[in-house]
């Protein structure tokens, strides 16, 4: 793993030591994820809290800001980023993305439409009589 | 036949570090197979997201999620796991340049963090449970207990695996199995601060709303 590193950082120009730390990230990323993030959590709160925004709007509102804030995380404290060894990671996260939105926006979408084709509780037992 | 061709052929790709420094490192290819499973659990979780969304209506006359959730309560957790997340950060950075008292006490709040955030929500639970309003009293509290649930059973994980790596960092000293088994916690420990994200806005703040 030693000599891997080495070889990497050579080819790369890079310093060893630095180099050899580095998908880590430094004080400095955590700690502006860490602001970002406070002020997204923030916003969200006075967002749901507050008549700031347009009434029907909330909910797009705080969707937006909660998926600002998992861009924060994942930027800043997972460090996918756009670096040559983040490519697999980045694929990885887009086939993620595209699982979660089908099973939630899908589960939603097939049950809502149940929800109105489906005759009432009351329509039903009228009709076993 | 394509790959083959499509590999070899791509401009650019001979510029990669991966391709032309050899096979990638442990550290790297370790990150990354954690990083598959971080994704598998939060599509397991997706699945849970799904459930509470399309269940959140039926409270079968029993209390709402406007009625039960306390925003402050909430607030205090949400920062617990911020700052925990942050000192966690810290703390790998630490252990990295082989600062290891900064390590410690950087594991030490990132645990202290953990369990007031789990021993809020448990009071939480609790105090749900008191007024009758337990996971079987209706269908939204059904899907509320098992997703917010099993994201603190993953926080109740995180904490004992936190507690055997500061032992083994003790021990062992900081290796470089070591450092890859601290890299995949903290992954694992800011997955979970994601997955409360999408759990403070879907939950908490549209159901308060």
């Amino acid at each position: 793993m030693e000599a891997h590193a080495g070889h990497r950082s050579a080819s790369t120009g890079h310093s060893t030591s630095v180099d050899d730390h580095e998908p880590s990230g430094s004080f400095a990323t955590y700690t502006v994820g860490l602001a970002f993030a406070l002020l997204l959590t923030a916003a969200s709160f006075i967002v749901s809290q507050t008549n700031l925004l347009w009434e029907p709007g909330v909910p797009a509102g705080l969707a937006v800001l909660a998926i600002a804030q998992m861009g924060v995380h994942l930027v800043f404290f997972l460090h996918i980023g756009t670096g040559p060894d983040n490519t697999n990671n980045v694929i990885a996260l887009a086939f993620g993305v595209l699982v979660v939105t089908l099973i939630v926006s899908g589960s939603l979408w097939i049950m809502a439409n149940l929800n109105t084709n489906m005759l009432p509780a009351s329509a039903i037992m009228e009709m076993q009589r | 036949m394509s790959a083959q061709i499509g590999t070899a052929d791509l401009p650019g790709h001979g510029t990669t570090a991966t391709s032309s420094g050899g096979p990638a490192p442990v550290r790297i290819t370790v990150a990354y197979g954690f990083w598959i499973f971080l994704l598998s659990d939060i599509i397991m979780f997706s699945a849970l997201f799904a459930a509470y969304a399309v269940l959140s209506g039926q409270t079968a006359g029993g209390p709402s999620g406007r009625e039960l959730f306390e925003l402050r309560h909430v607030g205090i957790e949400t920062l617990c796991l911020l700052f925990s997340s942050y000192t966690c950060g810290l703390g790998l950075l630490a252990v990295e340049r082989r600062h290891l008292r900064g390590f410690y006490v950087a594991f030490a709040l990132t645990f202290v963090l953990g369990a007031t955030f789990l021993g809020l929500e448990l009071s939480e639970f609790a105090g749900m449970v008191a007024q009758g309003a337990g996971p079987s009293r209706s269908a939204f509290l059904s899907a509320f207990f098992s997703l917010v649930g099993l994201h603190g059973a993953h926080v109740t994980v995180g904490l004992i695996w936190l507690g055997f790596m500061v032992a083994q960092t003790a021990v062992r000293g900081p290796r470089d199995f070591v450092l890859r088994r601290l890299l995949c916690f903290s992954l694992f420990w800011h997955a979970l601060d994601i997955i409360w994200v999408a759990l403070l806005t879907l939950v908490y703040l549209m159901g308060a709303h």
